[in-house]
């Protein structure tokens, strides 16, 4: 059992980890969710007594981490993969921290086993890919066949043979009735492997409930309509009619309409009001994914903007030749308005009818919107 | 709900069990305990101490191979250069400096590689990021801290107290006996010598080119592994100690002038590599009754502040 209270960690003017409490219990596995930056490795490090928090308290089984007799006996984490000496074999490595415990050396030998590593045991670490560090590091995770386990991110290079085995380690380990508590950006990971969740944005914590409320309180249920592909005024009709009768339509990429606050035979007799017919329609469920990337929306640290290469094109020096013959832009001039989020698009947004196709990007006689930087290369071809 | 499973919790365990219970502990549970008070590992938990840290360390510093070129290349150095400057003294008529003193040469650059190890042991850690992986094994940082300084200053000792006697040795028995030149002041010879006439080491000769010299590189070692706690960079401490050794020496020679004259005979005086050649009894500075060992144990001192001064840091500091 964990136990943070008023958790507050400041990094000069920066507030990492700000007035976190929480409480991971054994016999489950719990998922520690966050974006990057979002102070999950700041607070798995306060947890392991590495930082010193700012404010508040952290305890395990009622004690603070650097007050544990024998700390890796009862508790085992996983944090950086590479945090080995790479000039060390595995088996000495582990048989340092064996040592360091009090943990017979045979141990040593039964971990090494337990995550594969049996044959490199006497490799030197630096040769290891990330997955081989990851299972050394999950290793003297489970020396001391602690009561209490931590994975930081513990699935981050893995294949995904890799990953199944860790899925059902963790598994394994919360139904002895430890505690285990992963943190995770994989959130379809998260799914399948976690009991209970705890969410953190900005250093704050955003959800701490089990895996199926969270779904619950942070996503709604939606149907996907499709109408015949060969008549998309069908489809304009149907959108419009849900509308008036009050749900809310969003257009999916490959034509289907997504539908959201309207009951599925609803949507049926709607249909059949407006003399639509369906290919298409089914119920679904919003995923884990889908509601984590709806709660945490508004605390992500690092965003991304378009690249739109404006750099690169304006005003191409003297003597400069282009971009080489063949080259062309991945994306047509008129699509790079910007990337779509799905998720960041509220979900009141209602269909808008297709434009005419007056308001075409690039007036030109070329067939498709033309590129400038194609057109300018076959000016400048030599 | 909490279980300090360090105490009484865990289930009643045979003495004679604890071996063989590893074998089957990750297999022999299914299920959570009654009442949901989570895990408690079959295998007693032990409270550890100081000796589970020792064993740490020494399986660490041995099983690395910067531990063993830097020793390797500090022996060779120091028997190397011995041998060569006692085959070199062999070659001449008389001999115009102590017996041993011959030994100071290869250890003045075999010190060098005792820093390097010195620094390395703790600042290897933090560049690869062991260091995050050791205190989380072991909480009680200063205990790491102690451990490291016990196995590390007691390998460096060793290994140059082997390879300084080795070269004493073989210095005693290529150049001992030798006549001693005339232009020599007998102030500057030891008794036997004065008396007879031919070069001999004295028994304080031998102690302080053998065991005192050890003690000196050993602690010199043992403060760059201090310096490389409080640094936590190899270049950066490497560098530090490095000026420590030979720049007081060399901006010393460059004080001749009248009004800073006495200040520069002081900083060599007090310098590291007038302490390490004054154990040899040929001192750049001090006179004859110097024989370095005032100056170690000022080194020991300086030491074990610095100790004293990573103790504090390593256990405050966020890592």
């Amino acid at each position: 059992m964990i136990e943070a209270v008023g958790l507050t960690k400041r990094y000069g003017a920066k507030t990492a980890v700000h007035n976190l409490s929480f409480r991971v219990r054994p016999g489950m596995v719990t998922g520690f969710l966050g974006p990057n930056g979002s102070g999950k490795s700041t607070t798995m490090r306060m947890i392991l007594g590495l930082d010193a928090p700012t404010e508040g308290r952290v305890t395990i089984g009622g004690h603070p981490y650097r007050r544990l007799p024998n700390a890796p006996r009862q508790v085992g984490a996983l944090l950086d993969a590479k945090a080995v000496h790479g000039g060390r074999s595995a088996y000495n490595h582990l048989l340092c921290l064996a040592r360091l415990s009090g943990i017979p050396a045979r141990r040593v030998d039964e971990v090494l086993g337990v995550v594969g590593l049996r044959e490199v045991a006497k490799k030197r670490s630096k040769g290891f890919s990330l997955g081989m560090g990851q299972r050394l590091g999950i290793a003297a995770a489970l020396l001391g066949d602690p009561q209490v386990l931590l994975f930081d991110e513990p699935v981050n290079g893995l294949d995904p043979e890799g990953i199944l085995w860790i899925r059902n380690l963790m598994k394994k380990l919360a139904s002895e009735g430890r505690t285990v508590f992963v943190s995770s950006h994989l959130m379809s990971e998260m799914a399948l492997t976690a009991d209970h969740l705890i969410v953190i944005g900005r250093g704050q914590l955003l959800a701490d409930m089990s895996v199926k409320d969270f779904i619950a309180h942070n996503s709604a249920d939606f149907a996907r309509v499709r109408t015949p592909d060969d008549a998309p005024d069908q489809r304009d009709r149907l959108a419009a009619a849900l509308t008036e009768a009050g749900g809310s339509v969003r257009p999916e990429p490959d034509g289907a309409l997504r539908v959201s606050g309207l009951p599925l035979p609803r949507i049926s007799d709607l249909a059949h009001g407006a003399d639509v017919r369906l290919w298409e329609l089914s119920p679904h469920s919003a995923s884990l994914e889908e509601a984590y990337m709806r709660m945490t929306q508004g605390a992500v640290d690092y965003r991304s903007t378009e690249d739109t290469r404006a750099g690169l094109l304006a005003q191409p020096p003297a003597g400069y030749a282009g971009p080489p013959a063949g080259y062309a832009a991945p994306q047509a001039a008129g699509q790079t308005a910007g990337w779509p989020n799905p998720y960041a698009v509220p979900p009141q947004q209602t269909w808008q009818p297709p434009q005419p196709p007056v308001s075409a990007p690039v007036p030109s006689p070329a067939p498709a919107p033309a590129d400038p930087m194609i057109e300018r290369d076959s000016e400048d071809a030599r | 709900m909490s279980t300090p499973q360090h105490s009484q919790a865990v289930p009643p365990v045979p003495p004679g069990a604890h071996r063989a219970a590893p074998q089957t502990a990750p297999q022999a549970f299914s299920g959570p305990p009654p009442g949901g008070h989570g895990y408690a590992s079959p295998i007693p938990v032990r409270r550890t101490h100081l000796g589970h840290a020792v064993a740490s360390e020494w399986t660490k510093i041995r099983s690395v191979r910067s531990t063993v070129w830097t020793l390797a290349v500090m022996f060779v150095l120091v028997v190397g250069v011995g041998l060569l400057m006692a085959l070199a003294l062999g070659s001449q008529d008389g001999l115009g400096m102590p017996v041993l003193a011959g030994g100071f040469f290869g250890l003045m650059l075999g010190q060098l590689c005792v820093i390097t190890l010195g620094v390395l042991v703790i600042t290897s850690e933090y560049s690869t990021g062991m260091i995050r992986t050791t205190l989380t094994a072991c909480p009680q940082r200063g205990r790491v801290l102690v451990a490291k300084a016990l196995v590390f200053f007691l390998l460096s000792f060793t290994v140059t107290l082997v390879a300084c006697a080795l070269t004493a040795f073989l210095q005693a028995a290529m150049i001992e006996g030798k006549p001693v030149p005339e232009y020599i002041d007998p102030q500057m010879l030891n008794e036997e010598t004065a008396a007879t006439g031919q070069a001999v080491a004295s028994a304080g000769e031998w102690l302080g080119a053998t065991v005192g010299a050890a003690l000196y590189v050993a602690l010199l070692g043992l403060l760059s592994l201090a310096v490389g706690t409080l640094l936590r960079s190899t270049p950066g401490a490497i560098t530090t100690m490095l000026g420590l050794v030979l720049l007081p020496f060399i901006v010393s020679l460059f004080l001749f002038t009248e009004s800073v004259r006495e200040f520069g005979e002081k900083l060599r005086e007090y310098s590291v590599l007038n302490g390490l050649s004054s154990l040899f009894r040929i001192p750049f500075e001090g006179g004859s009754a110097d024989t370095g060992w005032p100056l170690l144990w000022l080194l020991a001192g300086v030491t074990l502040a610095a100790l004293i001064g990573a103790y504090a840091r390593i256990s405050a500091r966020d890592v």
